[in-house]
């Protein structure tokens, strides 16, 4: 029992002390295990490491609203002196961001969101708008001459991939037809991209949405001549790219979407300063066969 | 005893195939089949390639629902098979991997199996140590796995995804077991008939099989006469944490890489393909043969709703039709062969 009162002592004396540093909490709707969630976790610790600030990283085990809305809620409750979020539905995540700009907590929403942040009451959006980001891939698609396309969609429900594929069948011009994968099953992914290019041998381009179904899928266009993009950056996909049996990767530099947050609330709450910008856009870069040996270094360090 | 064997000897052939547990699947089989050859043939589902795909896709969830069912016969359950195939898929391309463990691919094979025998040894030994459900022993070890998977592999990688094993695989001749193709057909379609085959052979010609049917059955007179329960369960939770291996080192043999997510989900995709395949929640019933079935089931209808026009929003929907149409099908017929014993 003693022990207990002299850890909870402890523990007072901590908040205390820490109650001069700036605590951020960062909450996003990324899976832990997705890997362009790593580097987005990467660019976050870095900037802390620079600022000095303690932050907290939390997202959900799966994709869950619900869940997500909890987060915030614990995070509102935790006082900090501000809040990261990444917003991939706005009408689930309302009442809990609106919540947390209520109480005086500085809001700055990354990833996903662009569109709804302000309405909020968040300061700043960092990102890339997703809708355009996938126009621009079908109108990269157009350009090569690509016809008829397939999107591969490994979260749908999730606003911003469901986006993507819309913008990208909007840039190409064409009906859409989109492929839902589940994203721990990659020889599944694989032989649905290979059944749906057997059912419909005019399918000349392919568009994924991530570097975990990229790499089942470029199995299964080995060989046939598909141009194919993706969203997001892996080793894998970037040798993939620089043997040319990739068109493009769409980089939205996600590293500085966990890293640009951390800074603009640091200098906001310690010095009242914010970017008049009200969203920074890190995104759409176009990685291509040319510029590819570059970016890999980066991406296997966990930067890009 | 000895009277049922009379008995069943003046059954017809066709009434004794009521008796066999895999009918219904088997049933639901050739409905759904012949679904898909209707809505689809015409745009590859019949085709060689369309049916090697779905056969692959039904081999790595087969090859894991046939451990499932003999554990399932047993009346135990392991939800912890789908994250043990993300731990085993990680462990063996970190262990293979060159900037990482660099270890032969067979060492590597070795070490994830001894790993992933050690946690399905635990998962038993809990289950008949503290005498909760496996049920909750399982779910509890699905998190922990998928959870530390998650931790290590950014610890150490700071990535999700290891991959850039292509090269490895490639060179080395121990991945063809795994690769390699025969007949036409993949080296996962094989593995799926090899382990089906061997775990069925124990299931039905065995003393270990009786031992089965009698632990899931009724486990307390099951240990009166003799039958060693513990250890019977105990090795099967060991098989079913081989299996998950096995299907994660063909899954990284093919790609060349490994996720953390992968085989998320699985572990309920391997019960319903032993539930399709007439095994019973509660135990003492079932066939492995059925559960291979059942998993060819539920890939034909995974792989055949691409080939349709069906959009593909709907996919979901189908699925659990399948499975409760299955289901039923099963409980139909079950009944109908108890009456034909009467």
């Amino acid at each position: 029992m003693r022990k207990l009162w002299l850890a909870m002592l402890l523990a007072l004396g901590m908040g205390l002390a820490l109650a001069q540093q700036v605590r951020i909490v960062v909450v996003s709707h990324g899976q832990a295990a997705d890997p362009f969630w790593s580097v987005v976790k990467n660019g976050v610790e870095a900037a802390a490491r620079e600022t000095g600030a303690r932050v907290e990283y939390r997202a959900p085990e799966t994709f869950d609203m619900v869940r997500m809305a909890q987060l915030i809620d614990a995070a509102v409750a935790s006082r900090p002196s501000g809040i990261v979020v990444s917003i991939p539905d706005g009408k689930a995540l309302e009442r809990s961001i609106r919540a947390a700009v209520r109480a005086g907590i500085p809001v700055v929403s990354m990833n996903s969101g662009s569109d709804v942040a302000e309405s909020l009451g968040v300061l700043v959006h960092v990102g890339q708008t997703e809708y355009e980001a996938g126009l621009g891939a079908g109108q990269r698609m157009k350009a090569a001459g690509v016809k008829n396309a397939i999107c591969v969609n490994h979260e749908v429900g999730n606003v911003a991939l469901d986006l993507r594929c819309k913008g990208f069948f909007d840039g190409l011009g064409i009906r859409p037809n989109v492929i839902p994968v589940k994203i721990g099953d990659p020889t599944g992914i694989r032989n649905a991209v290979a059944a749906a290019l057997q059912r419909d041998p005019t399918i000349d381009g392919v568009l994924t949405l991530g570097p975990t179904t990229a790499e089942p899928v470029l199995q299964a266009l080995e060989g046939k001549k598909v141009t194919f993009g993706t969203f997001d950056l892996s080793p894998a996909v970037l040798t993939a790219l620089s043997q040319r049996k990739m068109a493009f990767a769409i980089d939205q530099q996600q590293w500085l979407q966990g890293y640009l947050p951390i800074i603009i609330l640091n200098n906001y709450v310690k010095y009242g300063l914010l970017p008049a910008n009200k969203v920074i856009m890190t995104g759409p870069g176009f990685v291509t066969p040319e510029n590819a040996a570059q970016v890999i270094e980066l991406s296997k360090r966990g930067i890009r | 005893m000895a009277v049922k064997v009379q008995h069943e000897r003046s059954l017809s052939r066709w009434q004794r195939l009521l008796l066999r547990p895999e009918l219904g699947s088997i049933a639901g089989l050739v409905v759904v089949f012949a679904f898909f050859a209707l809505a689809a043939g015409g745009s590859g589902f019949l085709s060689w390639d369309g049916t090697r795909n779905y056969l692959e896709v039904a081999a790595q969830l087969g090859i894991l629902a046939s451990a499932v069912a003999l554990l399932m016969i047993a009346g135990e359950f392991d939800l912890s098979v789908g994250s043990m195939i993300g731990v085993a898929a990680i462990s063996l391309a970190l262990l293979a991997h060159p900037s990482y463990g660099n270890l032969p691919l067979s060492l590597a094979f070795l070490v994830t199996l001894g790993f992933a025998l050690l946690v399905g040894y635990l998962n038993g030994y809990l289950v008949m140590r503290t005498g909760l459900p496996s049920f909750i022993v399982t779910l509890a070890m699905m998190f922990i796995l998928a959870g530390a998977n998650i931790g290590f592999t950014k610890l150490i990688t700071k990535l999700t995804i290891v991959s850039g094993l292509n090269e490895k695989i490639a060179a080395d001749p121990f991945a063809q077991l795994f690769t390699g193709s025969l007949l036409g057909l993949p080296a996962a379609v094989w593995w799926w008939l090899g382990t089906t085959a061997v775990l069925s052979f124990v299931l039905l010609r065995t003393p270990f099989g009786n031992w089965i049917f009698g632990a899931g059955g009724d486990a307390n007179a099951a240990r009166n006469v003799g039958v060693p329960v513990r250890r019977v369960k105990i090795t099967l939770f060991m098989l079913t944490a081989a299996a998950a291996t096995l299907l994660a080192t063909i899954q990284v043999m093919g790609l060349g890489s490994a996720n953390v997510l992968q085989g998320q989900g699985k572990e309920l995709e391997a019960i319903a393909a032993a539930v399709i395949g007439g095994c019973l929640l509660t135990g003492g019933y079932g066939s492995v043969i059925g559960a291979g079935i059942g998993a060819l089931i539920l890939a034909i209808v995974q792989q055949g709703i691409v080939y349709t026009n069906i959009d593909l929003d709907w996919f979901k929907v189908m699925v659990g039709g399948m499975i409760l149409g299955a289901v039923i099908l099963n409980n139909y017929l079950r009944r109908l062969s108890l009456q034909v014993r009467r």
